[in-house]
């Protein structure tokens, strides 16, 4: 009888383990693999011609007055990638990659920072009821203050362009993520605390196994949002106050008249935005894949 | 062989005042029981089982009243109880954590507590599930598992603590007719093998007859308890037994107690809290 109820009993159990351990290149690689064979590829194609001739119609064939100073796409495109820029920018030129990595560098910096400090300061205050009683009526006033609001006071408190345009940044992304990690300690089931507790488990421990892993998959939609209000900030920070990276680029540009220019640094800002989000989202994904694997049921 | 403790509930009372609406969940309630019991405690929804489970747990404090462990005290109101791995909790709604796999959740206690290094702990809580026939799943999430096997699993976690006192609220409830007799099943041998003292709070008649040492009836809020009812069937019991005469007795008489509580319930519109 014990026997054939055990026997019955791990029957029951799902084969799951036979499912290899995938690691984060092999998740890229097989999601990509799984996109190309399925039909959205063309779909996509579709989409993206769709509005290429749209923007063609527009600017270059109607000569629509609304759109008719801006350049069309073939104008743009000629630009990106010519050898010999008319404006001197294009994939060939080394000034195109110090935009861009300067750019990066300052979102790095600044997401790196809103992380760091955002990420521990929220579960903070979703585990311990004083410290979030201490900073929450603060965190609810200065949340709501726009980052352009910030930029006089960022330019009177740095010493240089580059710290302000990296603070400007940071504040855009470090709110987001502060009520995203809030919010993640606040979602995890109470019963996960009691069980840790009856099971023994300290006060950094269960820090370390509950509150932190169990808040996880709100921290990096948190990290989603906040990188994309980085950029945002960013661009804002670099047009008032750089003298390098795209969104200063995109500002020089108008005033030189250098209009194509403009629309390569707007497109290049779209795919490096679009990038940095696909890598924060393929770590979340892996690194919250107990999370993925229940809702893939 | 038996290393329960022994549980002695004396006059327990909880009264919650949220916002001045007082509700007296516990009144006076005492109950004895002995080291290694399986007691099965049944009663109308929304009675107060689940705050007296809370006060052992140590989860909140009692109003009035003591509760001791082994002759010691364990909760009172100027001494509450804290949480610890002598009294665990298998949860109602589950409480497997679902970011660690099965073997990770059973190794978490002995962790815990630094009996154990992670990787002996690790070991140790393969050796558990092998034992109680989860090895398959040792590497899965909780996710990944069927509700019956998760709540085994939550099991044999409480079980990896080796407490004195094993506390399940309404752990099989969810579960459909056939996974409940392969849960019993696992549950008493497990009670077999280790003799915890079990706390064990249920709605369903048959699953109290069948896996009690004895049964406490518990009258409506503020519960008290009603009636007692031994039950002599001998371990360890077969799914079977449950259609002898024996226990269909103990079942009506059960039943009676349970119906008339529930009718008093009914009639003063109490609702599940």
């Amino acid at each position: 009888m014990t026997e054939t109820a055990s026997h019955s009993l791990t029957a029951l159990a799902s084969p799951s383990s036979i499912l290899p351990k995938v690691g984060l290149l092999a998740r890229l690689g097989r999601n990509l693999g799984r996109w190309l064979a399925s039909s959205n590829p063309w779909l996509n194609l579709l989409g993206l011609g769709g509005f290429l001739i749209l923007w063609h119609l527009l600017t270059t064939t109607l000569k629509v007055p609304l759109f008719a100073k801006l350049p069309g796409p073939w104008e743009t495109v000629k630009e990106w990638f010519s050898l010999n820029p008319v404006y001197g920018i294009s994939i060939f030129t080394l000034e195109y990659y110090q935009h861009i990595g300067l750019s990066c560098l300052r979102v790095f910096l600044a997401f790196l920072l809103a992380t760091g400090l955002g990420v521990p300061l929220g579960l903070l205050m979703g585990w311990k009821k004083t410290f979030s009683d201490y900073s929450f009526p603060l965190l609810e006033i200065l949340r709501p203050i726009p980052m352009l609001a910030w930029v006089p006071l960022a330019i009177l408190m740095w010493p240089g362009r580059e710290s302000s345009i990296v603070f400007l940044t940071f504040l855009g992304s470090f709110f987001a993520t502060l009520l995203n990690s809030w919010l993640g300690v606040k979602s995890i089931d109470e019963a996960y605390f009691r069980a840790a507790k009856c099971l023994g488990a300290s006060e950094s421990l269960i820090f370390r196994k509950i509150v932190w892993p169990g808040a996880m998959p709100y921290v990096f939609t948190g990290l989603q949002i906040s990188v994309g209000y980085a950029w945002f900030s960013l661009v804002a920070g670099e047009m008032l106050a750089g003298e390098f990276g795209l969104g200063y680029l995109i500002w020089d540009s108008y005033i030189l008249v250098q209009y194509p220019v403009i629309v390569i640094a707007m497109l290049t800002l779209g795919l490096v935005g679009s990038i940095s989000s696909l890598l924060i989202r393929s770590l979340g994904n892996f690194l919250i894949r107990w999370k993925v694997r229940e809702s893939g049921q | 062989m038996t290393r329960g403790g022994a549980i002695s509930v004396r006059g327990a009372t909880k009264v919650y005042d949220p916002d001045g609406a007082r509700v007296i969940a516990l009144d006076h309630c005492s109950m004895e029981i002995g080291a290694g019991e399986f007691c099965v405690v049944v009663g109308p929804s929304g009675c107060g089982k689940t705050t007296l489970l809370n006060a052992i747990a140590g989860f909140h404090e009692l109003t009035a009243g003591e509760i001791h462990l082994n002759g010691q005290l364990l909760s009172s109101p100027s001494q509450p109880a804290t949480p610890g791995s002598d009294r665990v909790v298998v949860f109602q709604n589950g409480a497997l954590f679902p970011w660690m796999t099965i073997a990770e959740n059973v190794a978490f206690g002995p962790m815990a507590q630094n009996k154990l290094e992670p990787k002996q702990a690790k070991e140790a809580a393969l050796e558990t599930l092998e034992t109680m026939g989860l090895s398959l799943i040792a590497n899965d999430y909780p996710g990944r598992i069927s509700s019956g096997t998760r709540r085994r699993a939550e099991i044999a976690r409480a079980m990896a603590c080796h407490p004195q006192v094993l506390l399940l609220d309404e752990p099989f409830r969810a579960l459909d007719a056939l996974t409940k007799t392969v849960s019993h099943q696992f549950l008493m041998e497990v009670y077999d093998r280790e003799r915890p003292t079990i706390f064990f709070i249920t709605h369903d008649l048959d699953e109290a007859i069948f896996l009690a040492s004895r049964v406490f009836v518990m009258t409506t809020r503020p519960a008290t308890v009603k009636k007692i009812l031994e039950v002599p069937l001998p371990r360890p019991r077969d799914f079977r037994l449950l259609a002898s005469p024996d226990c269909q007795r103990l079942r009506a008489e059960c039943q009676a107690a349970v119906r008339a509580e529930a009718l008093k319930a009914f009639s003063v519109g109490e609702r599940e809290r």
